[in-house]
């Protein structure tokens, strides 16, 4: 049972992991690209507004960063939990 | 040189090297014709994905799309890359633990149904067979442009080379194949963009120009372009026009439908571990994100350009002559994709919004007209003519895979001849390759009328029966299998007939009661309706399978076990 609860903590890490990637995701995207975008209208930057570029770019530069992150932290609790490869 | 013998030239190279590629990755058995023997380093499993990802319509019609649609375009490039975080967190990893060669595999296995799987089949071949028309009729519009052949001609040229190395080397041809093609593609579309944003704006950087200040006005070119656009009556490039609902929905069908696709899920079987799986879809993001940050600076300067082109000495002076217009408005004339129509008999072209306008430009054509619109050397237009067609042929490639695979493998091995040798499934798998491509080439030659709506199709169909689906499988270890089928069917069903009401029964015209512009919800279009299917699919799934008896004990350990990356590489000779 010890490797059983070994293996529940390193699932609950994960699902950890997971919620805080897609509450950054969300917000970069569904957030600054759509829903907030009124709300940064204020903000200029290169002939728009802040809304547009996330839309278009900067969305796309948070989703890259999400997935190299997550991919470095898993291996790490991978390791933590013995159950890499 | 001329421009034709430089187009057969580059084209003729390319398939050249791709042919080379297949004659050294011959597949000899079923782990390496299904999952290249999961051998593929991450990085080059990132590249093929990124070409197998990345189709006739990411290549060719994108720019297109945002050129003339604008902010509200964003929903693509959102949705077609926010999809990998999905599959990079939420699938990629654990179905590469489960180490079986088919997505219908896994669900069949998990939710212990060959119903399950069987419906996971239809939605898999109804999804490719769709999208493969796309790329077919792409691969024959880019010959007949370039290389002056007949677009019959052209795609059955396409078709033949597609099946040498897809059928001679199975998953690890068509992989190594993609890799090469990605190469192409991705010099192709970015050469020309960085030479007109070097004009435009003077960074050499696209992604930055789009941003940057227009040399010739000293405005930044955003602005710019606002100004031009409004002067000739269009409407707002930065502006958003359709509903937040829209837009909102729009963008998740794209994400989960991107995320659902099997044909980009079954490259993550191909590399050695799990955490290969993460890093994979990582680096498929990073090869996909320079060709989409790229897009909608091509998108706004090919929009700058154009109408620069049409009113060469500003928007308040007299627009060019039709007798004086450019060398590439009269190559896409003939193609019937650019029309001009002299309605007030000045002969000059007239390009605004409403009805005096008399130049008519097909969205399709932005991305292959561009190099020649800025006027750029003839070796870019045939870089341009080989990448169009990498991006076709890589994305057929790939869709063909995951249709003889799910025929192969869980249809003939599964369902009908469960003895079957390794050597006859394979055999078998080849054989239901040769016959994907004569259907789908048949189809391309003869597109049926509903191809251009095919897109809503296989996106709705992934998001909502497949994504949903496999999710639960993996994070939820009470859904059984008749909350699976149920949800999937709920999905399926309700997601089909909404496009149908919008689109016509079966497409057929005339049969629609609503349209996208007045649709039946609220503001909700049939191409966002994937994001409502996959809700249904979920609440459903959960209130049947509470309802009934939680899975087998098996069955849970088996949730468990894809949930640990260690002992993934034992599933590889299974």
């Amino acid at each position: 049972m010890a490797e059983n609860s070994e293996n529940n903590a390193y699932w609950s890490a994960n699902l950890r992991i997971i919620g805080v990637s897609l509450v950054i995701w969300f917000v970069c995207s569904f957030g600054f690209g759509i829903l907030l975008r009124p709300a940064l209208a204020g903000i200029k930057i290169g002939g728009t507004d802040l809304g547009f570029w996330f839309a278009q770019q900067g969305s796309i530069l948070v989703f890259l960063v999400l997935i190299f992150a997550y991919a470095w932290r898993m291996n790490k609790l991978d390791r933590e939990h013995g159950v890499e490869e | 040189m001329d421009q034709f013998t430089l187009n057969l030239l580059f084209v003729g190279a390319t398939f050249a090297l791709y042919i080379g590629i297949a004659l050294w990755a011959r597949a000899g058995s079923t782990a390496e014709f299904y999952a290249a023997g999961r051998g593929v380093h991450p990085v080059l499993n990132g590249m093929a994905t990124g070409a197998d990802w990345m189709s006739a319509a990411s290549f060719i019609s994108m720019a297109g799309i945002i050129s003339f649609g604008g902010y509200d375009t964003s929903a693509y490039l959102m949705g077609w890359t926010g999809g990998y975080v999905l599959l990079a967190m939420l699938l990629a990893p654990y179905l590469r633990k489960f180490g079986k060669f088919t997505v219908p595999e896994f669900i069949g296995d998990r939710f212990y149904s060959p119903t399950a799987r069987i419906v996971a089949v239809i939605c898999l071949i109804t999804a490719s067979v769709t999208y493969v028309i796309g790329q077919m009729t792409g691969v024959g519009v880019a010959f007949s442009r370039f290389l002056e052949v007949s677009n019959s001609t052209g795609l059955l040229i396409g078709a033949a080379i597609v099946f040498m190395y897809s059928v001679l080397g199975g998953m690890k041809g068509i992989t190594y194949t993609q890799v090469a093609q990605y190469v192409v593609l991705i010099i192709a579309y970015t050469i020309p963009a960085i030479f007109i944003s070097l004009h435009l704006t003077g960074n050499p950087v696209p992604a930055l120009g789009l941003f940057s200040d227009a040399t010739a006005t000293g405005q930044p070119l955003l602005e710019t372009l606002e100004g031009l656009l409004a002067d000739l009556g269009f409407k707002s490039y930065t502006e958003q026009h359709d509903t937040t609902l829209n837009l909102f929905l729009f963008t998740v069908s794209l994400m989960i439908g991107t995320a659902g696709l099997p044909h980009v899920i079954v490259r993550f079987f191909t590399v050695p571990t799990v955490a290969d799986a993460r890093s994979s879809a990582g680096w498929a993001l990073v090869f996909i994100a320079l060709l989409y940050l790229t897009a909608p600076a091509v998108g706004a300067m090919a929009r700058v350009n154009l109408i620069n082109t049409v009113y060469p000495d500003g928007v308040a002076s007299t627009p060019v002559a039709y007798d004086e217009r450019p060398d590439w408005m009269v190559n896409w004339e003939k193609t019937g994709l650019l029309t001009f129509d002299d309605k007030n008999g000045d002969g000059n072209i007239q390009y605004v919004n409403g009805d005096a306008n008399e130049l008519t430009v097909n969205r399709d054509i932005i991305t292959l007209a561009n190099p020649e619109i800025a006027d750029l050397p003839g070796w870019v237009i045939a870089l341009v003519a080989a990448g169009g067609l990498a991006a076709a042929l890589s994305t057929a490639a790939g869709l063909l895979m995951a249709i003889s695979s799910a025929v192969a493998h869980d249809l003939i091995k599964a369902q009908i001849n469960p003895g079957i040798s390794e050597k006859n499934e394979l055999l078998a798998a080849r054989i239901s390759m040769g016959v994907a491509i004569v259907v789908a080439t048949y189809l391309g030659l003869n597109p049926p009328g509903f191809a251009a709506q095919t897109v809503a199709l296989a996106f709705g169909l992934a998001a909502s029966s497949i994504f949903p689906a496999l999710m639960m499988g993996i994070f939820s270890k009470r859904i059984n299998n008749k909350g699976a089928v149920a949800g999937m069917l709920a999905g399926l069903i309700v997601t089909l007939i909404y496009i149908f009401l919008h689109k016509g029964w079966f497409f057929v015209p005339g049969t629609n009661a609503f349209t996208d512009a007045e649709p039946l919800l609220l503001s909700i279009k049939s191409t966002s309706f994937g994001a409502v299917g996959a809700m249904i699919n979920f609440i459903v799934a959960f209130a049947v399978s509470r309802a009934t008896d939680e899975p087998p004990a098996e069955i849970q350990e088996l949730v468990e076990s894809i949930r640990i990356p260690r002992g993934a590489g034992q599933a590889v000779d299974h």
